[in-house]
C-alpha cells in the first residue's frame, strides 16, 4: 500500500506541509481563505517533530493492526479492506478521543470545529495525491509503496 | 555608542491580505529578518538584516512577500553614487577591507551582448539538429604536431592523455568550504551524468567524492590545501590555479566561520582558522618555475593526466598564455574579471582584471601567430551565462567553457552576493548543517543536468543554423560573429567585423 | 566594391573532371563540352580549367601562369622571378577574342626552375621554395597574381562562362591526360580574374562547388603553418589543407581524406578498437581541419584526381567509368555528353572519395 514516508535527512522543519494539509481539508480549498476566512480554521493532520538537527513530518501510519480502529467505541474508525486506508467515518464519530490517546504516534488530532470529531491523515483521498508530498520544497516526503500493509 | 551611518539596502514588503502567519519566512531566514510578533499576532520584518536572497519570497505559500531595493535617495550625483558614499561609512566605522561575494556587478561593457551570431541562408544550407547528426564533443589535452599511421591503418603516433567531453561545458572551480558538500555532490553527480567534469576548487577532496574521480578536475592552488599523491591521482585532470578572475593576483579566501570539521579535514587545516591562500605560489616566481611544477605533477601521476593551468585575465594575458603553453601545460584556463567568488575584497573584484571576451580573442590570436594554438586546449570562464555565450566563446577560439555562477543559480542561488557570511539560505555557500540540508543533491543534480541539457539543445540549434554539424568547425571561426555597437579598436581586438559588413 | 581577398564571396557552381588512367592525353575541347552543358549552373562571373600533361616539352620546369593588372606589376614580378628562378622560356599565354570575355588582365607564363644558389641558401626543399615564392609575389607585389605554379600542368581561368573562357584560352590546342573545370555562380560581382577556380598551389588544383561553414576555423588553422589565405575563398583553404596534410605532414591521400571528412561520432562508436583509436586521434588533433558545410571538390594532382563530397552529401556529384577513363561531374548529363555509354555510373556517398590514379606516376 502506498504511504507517506518522511526523509529526515532533508526535512527543513519549514511547516509548509501543515499549510497545505489544512488547505486540502478546508471547504474552499483556497490557501488564503482556508487560513484567514474559514472559521473554524481547518486542522492539519500531521505534526513536525523537531530535534537537535533533525526534523521530520509525522502523520498517520495506516498501521496493519490499527490501535485506533480497535479502540473506537462506535466503529467510526475503520481500515478499508481493499485500499488499506484507515479513515474516520465522521457521521458515527462521537468525539470521545479514545483514538487520540491510543495512537502510538500521536497522529490523531481533535477537530473541534463544528461537530467534535477525530481528524487524521487520509492520504488526501479526495485530492488524488497527498498534498504534503506534492508541496514539500525539499523532497523530504515521498508517497510510495514499501511493501508494508 | 556613536551614530551608525547605516540604513537598510532592501525593504521587505508584505501583503497583509495574503499573509497567513504560517511563519515559514521566519523559520527559513538565516539572517533572522522575520518573526511573529506575539502581541499583534502579525509577522514583522527587520529590513536591516535582509540581503535580498529571496528565500522567504520563494517559500511563502501565498506569495505575500516582495523585496525591493531601498530607494532612499541622495541628491542625484553621477560621481558620488549612493553605494560609494555608503562604502565610506562602512570603512569609517570598521577600518576593514570591504568584502563581497560572486562576480563584478559594475556596469562595464558585456562584450557577449555586443556580438551577433550568423546563420546560413541560400548559399549554404542550415542543418536541422532533429534530423541530422549534430556533434558537440570536444577533446581537451595536448595535441601532437601531426599524426602518423602504420601501413595497416592503425595509429602510430602516441597520443598524450585526452579528456573527451560530450558538451564543451564544464563546472568551474568552487572550493569545498566556499560551497557546501551537498553543492559539490550535486555538481559531481551532474558532471558524471552529463559526461563532463567538475572542479574541486582549492578545498581538497573528501574521501567520499573519490568515486566521482573520472569526472573530477583536482585543483592545486597556492595554499596547496589537501594536496597529496592520492588526491592528484583521484582526478581526471589536474589544474594549477595561478589566479582567478574575481581577484587577480590574490590567493583564495575562506573566512574562519566557514571552516567546520569536514572542511578542516579536506583542507588539512584547523577548524575555525581563516584559510588564506598565499598570493603567489611560493614555488612559482617565474615561468620556468611553473614548468617545474607542471612536470612534478605529471611525474606524480605517471603522465596519465592532462595538466591545466588557470590564470586570471589580465593585461598581458596573451604573453602569459604563450609562456604557459611552452611551459608544458596541456590546457590553459582563463578566468575573466566577471568571475564569481565566495569572498573577495570588493575593490579587487570590481576593478582588477579584464573581460574574458577580449582576453580570449587576443590569446587565441597570439597562440595562432606563434603557430602553437593547435597544441593546447583553451577553456574560458567569467562569466558564461547562457548557450549563446558558449557559442560566441567557441567562435572566438575557445575549446570549452567553465561555468560556476550559472551552475549555482541553477541550484537556487539568487545572487545576493553575501556568500562570505556563511549564511546562504539556499544551502549553497554555507557549512551550517541546517542550511546545507536545504540543497538536496537529488534535486540539485537534476537541475544542473536540466540546464546543461537545455543549453546543449540550444547549441545544436545555433550550430545547425550556421550550417555546421560538428562543433570543432566553429572553433576560432570568427567570421561567424559580427560586432554591434563596438568601436574599431574593440572590433580589431575581437577579430570580428561589424554587423552589416 | 571589395574584391576577393578583401571580402569573402560565397558562390554556387558546376564542376567536371576527366582522367585517363593510362595517361593518354586528349584535347581540351572535351572538357569544354562537358562544362558547357552545365551552363545554367554558372552566371558568367567565373570559369576555369586545369590541365595536366600539357607541357611535355617543359615537363621538368615549373610553369608559372601570372595575371598582371598593368606593366608596372609585370616589371616588379619579373624582377622577383629573375632573382629567384632561371627562366627557360616566357611569353603571353595565347588567347583569342571571345564575345562575353572583356577586361582581361595581362596573362603571361614562365617556364622556370629555382636558381640553385638561392635554393641552397634557403635550405628549403624545392617545392617549399617555389610555394613561398608564389606567396611572396601574390602577397607583396601589387597587381600581380600567380594563378598556376605546377610542373607540366596549368590552370586557365577568368571572368566569364567556362566554355567562353575555354575558347578564349584556345584549350582545344592543348592535350592533357587530366582535365578539371569549373563554372561559377558568385553572389557578387568580383570583376577579378584571380577569384575564379581552379585554385592551385604547385601541382595541386582544386575546383569546388559549395560553401564551407568551417572556413574561418580552417583558415586560422592553416595560417599557423605559413600559408596566407589571400583570396579568402573556400577553394584556397581546401587546397592548403591538402598541401599541409600530404606534403608537409606526409600523409597519403586516403589519410588526408579521413581527416577532412572524418566520420561522425556515431559511426566511430561502432568501429573496432584499432579504427576507433585512429579516428579519435584524428578528430582530436585535426579538429580544425575538418571541412564542414556543403562541398563537392575535385582535387587534381600530377598522379591523378580525387573527387570528394561532404559527410552529409549536400552537393551533387556523379562518377562514371569507361575503359581507362574516369569521369566526375556535378551532373550525369555533363558526363554523358562526352561519354554517351559509360560502363558504370554512380553517385559517390557523402565522405567517400573517388580516386583515379595514373599508371606509372607517383
Amino acid at each position: 500500500m502506498k504511504k507517506v514516508y518522511a526523509n529526515e535527512r532533508w526535512c527543513l522543519g519549514c511547516g509548509l506541509c501543515k499549510v497545505y494539509c489544512r488547505t486540502a481539508h478546508s471547504s474552499t480549498k483556497d490557501i488564503i481563505k482556508a487560513h484567514k476566512l474559514e472559521s473554524p480554521r481547518p486542522v492539519e493532520r500531521l505534526h513536525i517533530e523537531t530535534g537537535d538537527k533533525i526534523n521530520f513530518a509525522l502523520q498517520c501510519r495506516h498501521c496493519d493492526d490499527p490501535k485506533c480502529v480497535q479502540s473506537c467505541i462506535t466503529g467510526a474508525m475503520q481500515k478499508d479492506p481493499e485500499t488499506g486506508l484507515v479513515f474516520n467515518e465522521t457521521d458515527r464519530c462521537v468525539g470521545c478521543w479514545t483514538c487520540v490517546l491510543v495512537c502510538p504516534y500521536g497522529a490523531i488530532v481533535r477537530d473541534e470545529g463544528k461537530k467534535k470529531v477525530a481528524a487524521k491523515c487520509d492520504l488526501c483521498a479526495q485530492m488524488g495525491e497527498p498534498e504534503c508530498v506534492k508541496h514539500c520544497p525539499n523532497n523530504a516526503l515521498v508517497y510510495e509503496d514499501r511493501g508494508e500493509e | 555608542m556613536s551614530l551608525q551611518l547605516n540604513w537598510p539596502d532592501y525593504l521587505v514588503e508584505r501583503d497583509e491580505n495574503k499573509c497567513i502567519q504560517c511563519e515559514v519566512c521566519a523559520k527559513q531566514c538565516a539572517n533572522e529578518v522575520h518573526k511573529l510578533d506575539p502581541d499583534t499576532g502579525k509577522m514583522v520584518s527587520d529590513d536591516m538584516k535582509c540581503v535580498d536572497c529571496h528565500r522567504c519570497v520563494t517559500m511563502c505559500p501565498t506569495r505575500a512577500l516582495k523585496i525591493r531595493v531601498n530607494d532612499l535617495e541622495f541628491k542625484p550625483n553621477a560621481n558620488w553614487t549612493s553605494s560609494a558614499i555608503k562604502e565610506i561609512y562602512k570603512q569609517a566605522a570598521s577600518g576593514a577591507v570591504l568584502q563581497s561575494g560572486m562576480g563584478n556587478p559594475k556596469p562595464y561593457p558585456v562584450y557577449w551582448d555586443k556580438m551577433l551570431i550568423n546563420a546560413s541562408q541560400v548559399t549554404n544550407p542550415s542543418i536541422d539538429p532533429l534530423r541530422e547528426p549534430m556533434e558537440t564533443s570536444v577533446f581537451l589535452g595536448r595535441k601532437p604536431a601531426k599524426l602518423e599511421f602504420n601501413p595497416d591503418g592503425s595509429l602510430k603516433t602516441k597520443m598524450p592523455p585526452q579528456i573527451k567531453l560530450s558538451v564543451p561545458i564544464m563546472f568551474s572551480a568552487m572550493s569545498f568550504g566556499s560551497i557546501s558538500g551537498n553543492a559539490h555532490e550535486s555538481l559531481a553527480r551532474a558532471a558524471t551524468k552529463l559526461g563532463t567534469l567538475y572542479n574541486t576548487g582549492e578545498g581538497g577532496l573528501a574521501q567520499e567524492f573519490y568515486k566521482y574521480g573520472p569526472n573530477t578536475v583536482v585543483q592545486v592552488a597556492s595554499g596547496r590545501f589537501g594536496v597529496h599523491p592520492g588526491y592528484l591521482n583521484a582526478g581526471a585532470m589536474i589544474e594549477i590555479k595561478i589566479g582567478q578572475g574575481a581577484k587577480p593576483g590574490f590567493g583564495g579566501h575562506l573566512p574562519g566561520q566557514k571552516v567546520d570539521e569536514a572542511v578542516s579535514r579536506a583542507r588539512m587545516i584547523p577548524v575555525g582558522s581563516d584559510a588564506l591562500s598565499p598570493f603567489p605560489h611560493h614555488d612559482i616566481y617565474s615561468i620556468e618555475d611553473l614548468r617545474q611544477l607542471i612536470f612534478s605533477l605529471k611525474e606524480a601521476t605517471n603522465y596519465e593526466k592532462p595538466v591545466c593551468v588557470k590564470i586570471a585575465a589580465v593585461h598581458n594575458a596573451a604573453a602569459i598564455a604563450s609562456g604557459i603553453a611552452r611551459a608544458g601545460a596541456d590546457v590553459i584556463a582563463i578566468d575573466g574579471f566577471r568571475g564569481g567568488t565566495g569572498s573577495a575584497p570588493t575593490r579587487t573584484r570590481d576593478h582588477v582584471g579584464i573581460p574574458i571576451e577580449l582576453a580570449l580573442a587576443s590569446i587565441d590570436q597570439r597562440l595562432r601567430e606563434e603557430s602553437i594554438r593547435n597544441e593546447v586546449s583553451l577553456v574560458v570562464a567569467g562569466s558564461i551565462r547562457s548557450s549563446a555565450d558558449v557559442i560566441k566563446a567557441i567562435a572566438l577560439g575557445a575549446d570549452a567553457v567553465y561555468i560556476a555562477s550559472a551552475a549555482l543559480i541553477a541550484l537556487g542561488c539568487h545572487m545576493c552576493q553575501t556568500c562570505y557570511t556563511g549564511k546562504c539560505n539556499w544551502g549553497i555557500a554555507t557549512q551550517r548543517e541546517d542550511l546545507v540540508k536545504r540543497l538536496n543533491p537529488d534535486v540539485g543534480a537534476e537541475r544542473l543536468v536540466n540546464m546543461i541539457t537545455g543549453w546543449k539543445h540550444e547549441i545544436d540549434e545555433m550550430l545547425g543554423g550556421m550550417g555546421i554539424n560538428a562543433i570543432e568547425s566553429l572553433r576560432g571561426n570568427r567570421l561567424m560573429l559580427r560586432g554591434i555597437g563596438l568601436n574599431q579598436k574593440e572590433l580589431d581586438i575581437l577579430g570580428i567585423m561589424h554587423a552589416g559588413e | 566594391m571589395l574584391k576577393e581577398g578583401q571580402v569573402r564571396i560565397p558562390s554556387g557552381c558546376a564542376i567536371s573532371g576527366i582522367l585517363s588512367r593510362k595517361g593518354e592525353c586528349f584535347s581540351g575541347e572535351t572538357i569544354i563540352k562537358s562544362i558547357e552543358l552545365m551552363h545554367d549552373r554558372s552566371n558568367g562571373l567565373g570559369g576555369g580549367f586545369a590541365g595536366y600533361g600539357i607541357y611535355p616539352q617543359y615537363s621538368e620546369l615549373y610553369a608559372l601562369h601570372i595575371f598582371y593588372n598593368d606593366l608596372t606589376a609585370k616589371a616588379s614580378a619579373e624582377d622577383f622571378i629573375n632573382r629567384h628562378f632561371d627562366v627557360e622560356n616566357a611569353g603571353k599565354i595565347p588567347t583569342r577574342r571571345v564575345k562575353g570575355i572583356d577586361d582581361s588582365p595581362l596573362i603571361w607564363r614562365y617556364f622556370v626552375s629555382p636558381r640553385q644558389f638561392k635554393l641552397q641558401e634557403s635550405e628549403l626543399d624545392e617545392k617549399e621554395y617555389v610555394a613561398r615564392c608564389v606567396f611572396r609575389i601574390n602577397g607583396e607585389i601589387e597587381g600581380a597574381y600567380v594563378f598556376s605554379s605546377g610542373k607540366n600542368m596549368g590552370a586557365f581561368k577568368g571572368v566569364g562562362y567556362p566554355e567562353d573562357i575555354g575558347r578564349f584560352y584556345m584549350l582545344e590546342t592543348y592535350d592533357a591526360y587530366l582535365w578539371t573545370s569549373h563554372g561559377r555562380f558568385p553572389t557578387n560581382t568580383p570583376g577579378w580574374w584571380g577569384g575564379a577556380h581552379p585554385f592551385t598551389l604547385l601541382d595541386w588544383s582544386i575546383v569546388h562547388n559549395g560553401e564551407i561553414s568551417s572556413y574561418d576555423a580552417n583558415r586560422r588553422f592553416v595560417e599557423m603553418y605559413g600559408y596566407k589565405c589571400t583570396l579568402m575563398t573556400d577553394t584556397e583553404v581546401i587546397t592548403y589543407l591538402f598541401d599541409l596534410l600530404i606534403r608537409k605532414h606526409g600523409m597519403t591521400l586516403k589519410e588526408a581524406v579521413d581527416v577532412v571528412v572524418a566520420p561522425f561520432w556515431s559511426e566511430i562508436e561502432l568501429m573496432d578498437e584499432k579504427d576507433k583509436k585512429r579516428f579519435d586521434a584524428i578528430r582530436a588533433v585535426y579538429a580544425s581541419a575538418l571541412i564542414n558545410g556543403p562541398f563537392s571538390i575535385i582535387l587534381g594532382f600530377s598522379g591523378g584526381m580525387m573527387a570528394l563530397n561532404d559527410r552529409s552529401k549536400l552537393r551533387s556529384l556523379v562518377a562514371a567509368e569507361k575503359g581507362d577513363n574516369l569521369y566526375v561531374a556535378s551532373e550525369e548529363a555533363a558526363i554523358r555528353i562526352v561519354c554517351p555509354t559509360p560502363y558504370s555510373v554512380w553517385p559517390p556517398s557523402g565522405g567517400e572519395p573517388v580516386i583515379g590514379l595514373v599508371e606509372g606516376k607517383k
